[in-house]
């Protein structure tokens, strides 16, 4: 009777996550499960989140005590109805054996590349299917690609997935091709011809969302669609408190206000975010290189560039999210999308609705690429 | 992109790059070039434990073998540095200092006050310190807080591999004094060190570990043992939070304060002598500051006020382990206000 035990896992969040320590369980044996429910509180170097319950069904026996650390996959709990006796838990139990790593996962070094655009290495991986137009995501201003964390394998279900660090960000070389959209979009047009992709899907997330917008304006053939999280370039304000801070921050102390900004709920900040963001900006040249490209994009708070019309020149289908708690990028200006695009306003969520409302954003892109 | 190597070569990887960006970067010491029994500069063993091989295959005579005198290599250093140079003087072992106190804690903590702030020192002395290797009360000491006491020197001390590098280089391009404390037994250790270059700050402490229960205080060697400390009290239900103060001179004390705040208890680790060092000075801190919020008494464990031993029996028992450091923390959670 092992088809209605199903097993909790240790879940893998980003390309590079092995192994998580268990915090604390969040639910109790004997509790229902809804799909979504947060169960688990389990910690990486690079964040500690909730575990939220990928399956629904009666929580019969938590396996992982709190402390330990568990491989990507391994049994952190049991779900079975009633009717399943404790004898057969335990024979599952006893019998689950950790899913070995599938091919190309075995090591960090093969997950990421390393690709020469115009003069400036930039870090890329590919995930899921061979076939098929791919989805590339683009993050934005100070962010890396671990910022779809939660987002590249669900993604990577249905369609092929490409992240990257866009130059002078993550782990690219810390150089621009230019600190203008349409510099930034050439780049991404000439990072898609060296890694041999003519189409993709474009997720684009803040700047992101603008470089997407202005890609689709001006290589309309190398776009399928396109989907903006809190996109700029749709009007004029933006948070300076977070652009300037992001770039002034020095300490952990002045650091953690700002990036307090970016969500709805500034809990989710955590001491490994924001750590990770301070060994990003204490690398040589990339302070003064965000002081630029913030300058030139956001001069004196206001958004310098608008790709509203650019993107509605393209034609190509457009799917705009927006946080209604945005405190970077007011989310008044999703009013301002193009006609036809479909358009969510997420409750209860800040400026990284990909963070923070992963199951949402990931249904509207799988729905809006047809996945 | 990240890798993981180890501490020592990260301290290598750090000097590699300063020297390449800034030919005003020069290291001296001894043996740094050739090596203990070599034929010199032809075998570049690269010091006594090999910490700067193939730095002098790359930079040629801008590393400097010393003869033994660790009295004139510092000062020259000291020297170069008040003239526009940024030596690396690497002093093998801190125990040896002693015999250049008067150009470390006279000359170069002076300068830049007694030249009113017209001279300026940018000098690193590198030397490693703590005890675990087996080589006697000589080699072995960990003399962090005598420099911490001196007014006008730095004194940093990492626990990992990614801090060493950044500090170093920070230390490197700092415009005063530094003395870089690495731990021998922190060598092979390996961590993530991006390849790039890349600063850590001074005066900012890491919390390694979150915890709401018991704040454990430590700094080099000693935060793994009190990491080691807090997965044996996660065991029990009880959140340790880990802080590394990377450097000691200056010190982050609001981040202890903070913590202190939050769990009211505290265990303050330190592998130097028990009198006068960097536990004492932050329990001392923390009573003044935070009397309010302490629930227990504070907890220091130290090693016992005695010269390290030679018997490895004795000199594992010396050095503080986890278990020790868990106990202490169990003391504060059964004593005082709940």
């Amino acid at each position: 009777m092992a088809g209605p035990i199903t097993p909790i896992v240790m879940p893998k969040w980003g390309l590079s996550m092995k192994e998580g320590t268990v915090n604390a369980w969040l639910v109790e044996e004997g509790a229902t499960i809804e799909v979504g429910m947060p169960i688990l509180d389990v910690e990486t170097d690079k964040l500690a989140s909730n575990v939220e319950a990928a399956d629904a069904g009666l929580l019969r026996r938590r396996i992982a005590q709190p402390g330990e650390v568990l491989p990507v996959k391994a049994l952190l709990g049991v779900m079975a109805p009633t009717g399943v006796s404790e004898e057969e838990i335990d024979a599952y139990v006893a019998a689950y054996v950790v899913p070995a790593a599938s091919e190309g996962e075995e090591e960090e070094g093969s997950v990421f590349q390393t690709v020469t655009v115009d003069g400036i290495g930039v870090r890329y991986a590919r995930r899921g299917l061979e076939a098929g137009t791919p989805v590339l995501f683009i993050h934005g201003f100070g962010g890396d690609l671990d910022n779809w964390l939660f987002n590249i394998d669900a993604v990577a279900e249905h369609s092929p997935v490409i992240v990257f660090d866009l130059p002078g960000h993550g782990q690219s070389d810390v150089k621009l091709p230019g600190t203008t959209l349409e510099a930034l979009a050439v780049f991404v047009v000439h990072f898609l011809d060296a890694i041999n992709v003519k189409q993709a899907h474009l997720v684009g997330h803040s700047l992101g969302g603008a470089i997407a917008a202005q890609l689709a304006g001006d290589a309309p053939d190398r776009v399928a669609s396109v989907t903006l999280i809190s996109p700029a370039g749709f009007g004029a304000e933006i948070n300076t408190a977070y652009t300037g801070g992001f770039v002034e921050a020095r300490s952990r102390r002045e650091l953690k206000p700002v990036l307090e900004l970016l969500f709805a709920d500034p809990a989710l900040v955590s001491r490994q975010m924001i750590d990770g963001m301070l060994k990003y900006k204490r690398m040589d040249g990339v302070e003064p290189l965000l002081a630029e490209l913030g300058a030139a994009l956001f001069k004196d708070g206001r958004q310098t560039a608008r790709t509203v019309d650019a993107l509605a020149a393209s034609g190509k289908p457009v799917l705009v999210l927006w946080g209604r708690d945005d405190h970077v990028i007011p989310s008044a200006h999703a009013a301002n999308a193009p006609e036809g695009a479909t358009v969510k306003i997420l409750e209860g969520t800040g400026h990284m609705a990909m963070l923070e409302k992963a199951h949402e954003v990931n249904a509207a892109i799988g729905a809006h690429v047809g996945g | 992109m990240a890798r993981k190597i180890s501490m020592k070569l990260a301290i290598n990887e750090a000097i590699d790059q300063e020297m390449s960006r800034d030919p005003t970067v020069i290291m001296m010491g001894e043996d740094i070039v050739g090596g203990a029994g070599g034929e010199g500069e032809k075998d570049a063993w690269g010091g006594v434990l090999g910490v700067t091989k193939g730095l002098y295959a790359k930079h040629g005579d801008r590393l400097l073998d010393t003869p033994l005198s660790e009295s004139a290599y510092i000062g020259a250093a000291i020297g170069a540095a008040a003239c526009g140079m940024r030596p690396i003087a690497e002093l093998m072992f801190i125990d040896f200092m002693g015999v250049c106190f008067d150009q470390i804690f006279n000359q170069a903590a002076k300068f830049r006050y007694m030249f009113g702030g017209k001279a300026e020192t940018p000098v690193v002395i590198r030397a490693m310190v703590g005890a675990g290797f087996r080589a006697a009360a000589q080699h072995s000491q960990m003399l962090t807080p005598l420099f911490t006491h001196i007014p006008g020197l730095k004194v940093v001390c990492p626990s990992t591999p990614y801090d060493t590098k950044g500090l170093l280089i920070q230390s490197i391009r700092d415009n005063d004094p530094v003395i870089f404390c690495e731990h021998k037994n922190l060598y092979g250790f390996e961590g993530d060190v991006p390849e790039k270059s890349y600063t850590v700050p001074f005066g900012e402490a890491s919390v390694v570990r979150d915890g709401k229960d018991v704040s454990i205080v430590a700094y080099g060697l000693m935060v793994h043992r009190a990491l080691e400390a807090a997965a044996l009290l996660a065991k029990e239900g009880i959140e340790a939070e880990v802080i590394d103060l990377r450097t000691l001179s200056p010190l982050d004390i609001d981040t202890v304060l903070e913590s202190v705040e939050k769990t009211g208890r505290l265990v303050c680790v330190d592998e130097a002598s028990p009198r006068c060092n960097i536990a004492t000075d932050i329990s001392a801190q923390v009573a003044m500051q935070a009397f309010g919020a302490l629930k227990a008494q504070i907890e220091m464990v130290t090693p016992p006020h005695v010269p390290v031993p030679f018997s490895p029996a004795l000199e594992d028992l010396y050095i503080p382990g986890g278990p020790q450091i868990a106990d202490a923390a169990r003391r504060t959670m059964k004593k005082g206000k709940t």
